[in-house]
């Protein structure tokens, strides 16, 4: 594995390709392939809108709808990301992609030590309800949905965007919020994980089955293969292991005595798009069959709409590259043009500037033109899963598949994925995958235009995101007054209740929502999990 | 002649949780002759000295993605003269700009190494500069 390996002749004439999930291309495809892999029509393809879904969910594809551009957004104060907020939402973006700085996504106060040199950093600084009012003012969150970059406390964020839609006189049974939510693999890569897997996972299923009836546009759980390759997996791991992240989540929800088709539509995931396109778009398509018949046959799901893989295909994060760094704006559109031909629901791009820092407004609708582009100007809205039926497409699809229930039985064999997280084992892998890419790009074997070949040329420079201490001050400004103004006798009630409730194994989702209510903050809710909980020890090293 | 081998403690500071490049840095060193300790995620400064003192290291590697690098090296750079390691050769990587790399280094950092820096680069600046305590 490592990187798609390219063999050539003393001519330079490339004589085998092997991907990166390990399978081989050929030069030529033709029928005979399709047979060797054991294509059918029916059962590996079938009707776009139909089970197995390989070719996509709706029958018409684009022609229905046209896919959400959801740029990663958020920065600074609640009041400078609402700015950019309506910046994008102005120039036609059709959904929000929330970006939290590191304190909201570990549970901190912006005013707690922990917290300092990193308020409003790499996203919004969220305290209190209070600034999800700035942060969403003048949104119609009834017609912009929200996708929320929030996974230990993602309980707390998604409470609160219950309250301030109610505050705003919006039905929560109306609004649609989409907060990542996938702890797993905050713990495979990423890292902003708080609790110890088991309860950390059970606050996920609270999430999924308070927001049933009461959120139920919600799409309480995002679960994300992205940050698992980002940190090093191949495609085929990438969705073999959010495929056994899902159902982890989906277990744990049974275990209340629901039936999967109650919850299990509301589901979605977030996949990566860099790297080899043809690989890319086989394993979007495998990933689409093998979640629907994963519920099929392993879940007894009936609806055919809750067997939809739904999903945004996008970033793309570690495609990019400093050296040379406009050259990411064609890798983006690249990128999104095998979202888009494996027909992704949602679309987001990194922009070209974030091997540095956050985007500049500058970068950022570049990259939300690009995903215009691609859907007005030259024709991907046309026709329903274009390269359908491709000798070639088709065949790797089928092995795409293969390759995925290769990597998932490897972790079902130590126990499965929950406990392959618990001992370090799925991350040892993913570590020792990121080294060998790494060996590979150092050494040439994977060519990168400007890194490490096409080098020469100008210099170019990025004009870059500017962090001022300023944002923070004032952060921790408002979050003094916000201590100072509400009913303390209020917040320590409800954080009461929220301690009781999380004691007795309670659903803690309505505790959550009346202590947003009160104004209690991220960190005292937080400190309020911790003290039950206790924090997860990371296992393994390297 | 000092034969064992360098010793350098890979650090994670701060609530960034990226670590596919600490980890990556880590085998790579390993790889090179160096005994390698790495502290995890999320570690405070005061934890990273302390680890830094027990093991007693020769080298703090710390990987920052969040683009807090300036105030945690200045923090660093601050405890490690506090509690007297400041013999220690400090060096840096991560998503750093490069405008960003001679404040590092007036910091106190040795060597800064953004992210796409050769393993050669990190290892053999590591083996000439750092001085075995």
């Amino acid at each position: 594995m490592g990187v798609a390996k390219y063999t050539k002749d003393e001519k330079d004439r490339i004589t085998d390709v092997t991907l990166q999930s390990g399978i081989h291309v050929k030069a030529c495809y033709g029928p005979e392939d399709l047979e060797h892999v054991g294509f059918s029509y029916e059962k590996d393809l079938a009707e776009p809108g139909q089970y197995p879904f390989t070719r996509g969910i709706h029958a018409e594809g684009f022609r229905s709808r046209a896919w959400t551009t959801r740029q990663y957004t958020g920065f600074g104060t609640p009041e400078e990301s609402n700015e950019r907020f309506k910046l994008m939402i102005s120039h036609g973006q059709t959904g929000l992609n929330v970006a939290f700085d590191l304190p909201t996504q570990m549970g901190y106060d912006s005013d707690d030590p922990m917290a300092e040199g990193e308020v409003g950093r790499v996203g919004m600084a969220i305290d209190s309800l209070r600034d999800f009012e700035i942060a969403f003012k003048d949104i119609n969150l009834e017609k912009i949905g929200s996708g929320l970059t929030i996974n230990a406390v993602a309980s707390i964020m998604l409470a609160m965007y219950q309250a301030v839609a109610e505050k705003f006189g919006f039905d929560p049974k109306r609004i649609s919020a989409t907060p990542q939510n996938d702890i797993l693999k905050e713990m495979i890569g990423r890292g902003s994980w708080i609790f110890p897997v088991e309860p950390a996972v059970n606050l996920i299923g609270d999430t999924i089955e308070y927001s049933i009836n009461a959120m139920p546009r919600t799409n309480p759980v995002s679960i994300c293969g992205y940050h698992i390759r980002e940190s090093g997996a191949t495609p085929a791991q990438e969705i073999g292991y959010a495929i056994l992240i899902a159902n982890a989540y989906i277990d744990n929800v049974l275990k209340r005595g629901y039936d999967v088709d109650d919850f299990v539509g509301r589901f979605s995931f977030n996949l990566n798009v860099f790297g080899n396109i043809w690989e890319q778009v086989a394993k979007f398509r495998a990933a689409r069959k093998l979640w629907a018949r994963n519920l099929k046959e392993k879940y007894g799901v009936k609806k055919d709409s809750n067997m939809y893989l739904r999903g945004l295909f996008g970033g793309g994060g570690y495609g990019l590259t400093k050296a040379q760094p406009e050259n990411n704006i064609m890798r983006g559109a690249y990128y999104a043009l095998s979202a888009a031909l494996a027909g992704a629901q949602t679309i987001a791009l990194c922009s070209y500037d974030e091997a540095y820092t956050i985007p500049t407004p500058h970068s950022a609708i570049i990259s939300l033109r690009t995903l215009q582009l691609l859907m007005d100007e030259i024709g991907l809205r046309d026709t329903v899963d274009p390269l359908a039926g491709s000798y070639f497409i088709e065949t790797i699809t089928k092995e795409m598949e293969t390759k995925i229930e290769e990597e998932m039985a490897k972790i079902e064999k130590v126990g499965g994925i929950v406990q392959a997280v618990g001992t370090g084992y799925v991350q040892r892998l993913v570590s020792q995958q990121a080294y060998e890419y790494e060996k590979g790009l150092q050494s040439g074997e994977l060519k990168k235009v400007g890194l490490n070949i096409y080098t020469e040329g100008e210099p170019m420079d990025v004009e870059l995101h500017e962090y001022t201490g300023e944002s923070a001050e004032k952060q921790v400004e408002s979050l003094k007054q916000l201590r100072r103004e509400r009913n303390d006798r209020e917040v320590l009630r409800t954080l009461k209740e929220l301690e009781e409730a999380t004691r007795a194994g309670k659903n803690v989702m309505p505790y959550l929502v009346e202590c947003c209510k009160a104004y209690a903050t991220v960190g005292e809710m937080t400190r309020v999990f911790r003290d039950v909980f206790g924090e997860f020890q990371e296992p393994g090293l390297f | 002649m000092d034969t064992r081998p360098i010793k350098i403690l890979v650090a994670k500071p701060g609530l960034d949780g990226h670590d596919r490049g600490a980890k990556v840095v880590a085998h790579a060193l390993k790889e090179a002759g160096m005994e390698v300790i790495y502290t995890g995620l999320h570690k405070t400064v005061d934890q990273i000295i302390r680890i830094a003192i027990q093991e007693d290291v020769d080298v703090i590697g710390l990987s920052i993605m969040s683009g807090a690098h300036i105030p945690i090296t200045a923090k660093l750079v601050k405890k490690a003269r506090e509690e007297g390691i400041d013999d220690k050769m400090i060096v840096v990587g991560g998503v750093i700009p490069n405008r960003d790399i001679p404040k590092l280094k007036e910091l106190g950092a040795k060597g800064v190494f953004p992210g796409g820096t050769p393993f050669s680069e990190i290892a053999g600046f590591i083996n000439e500069n750092a001085k075995k305590s």
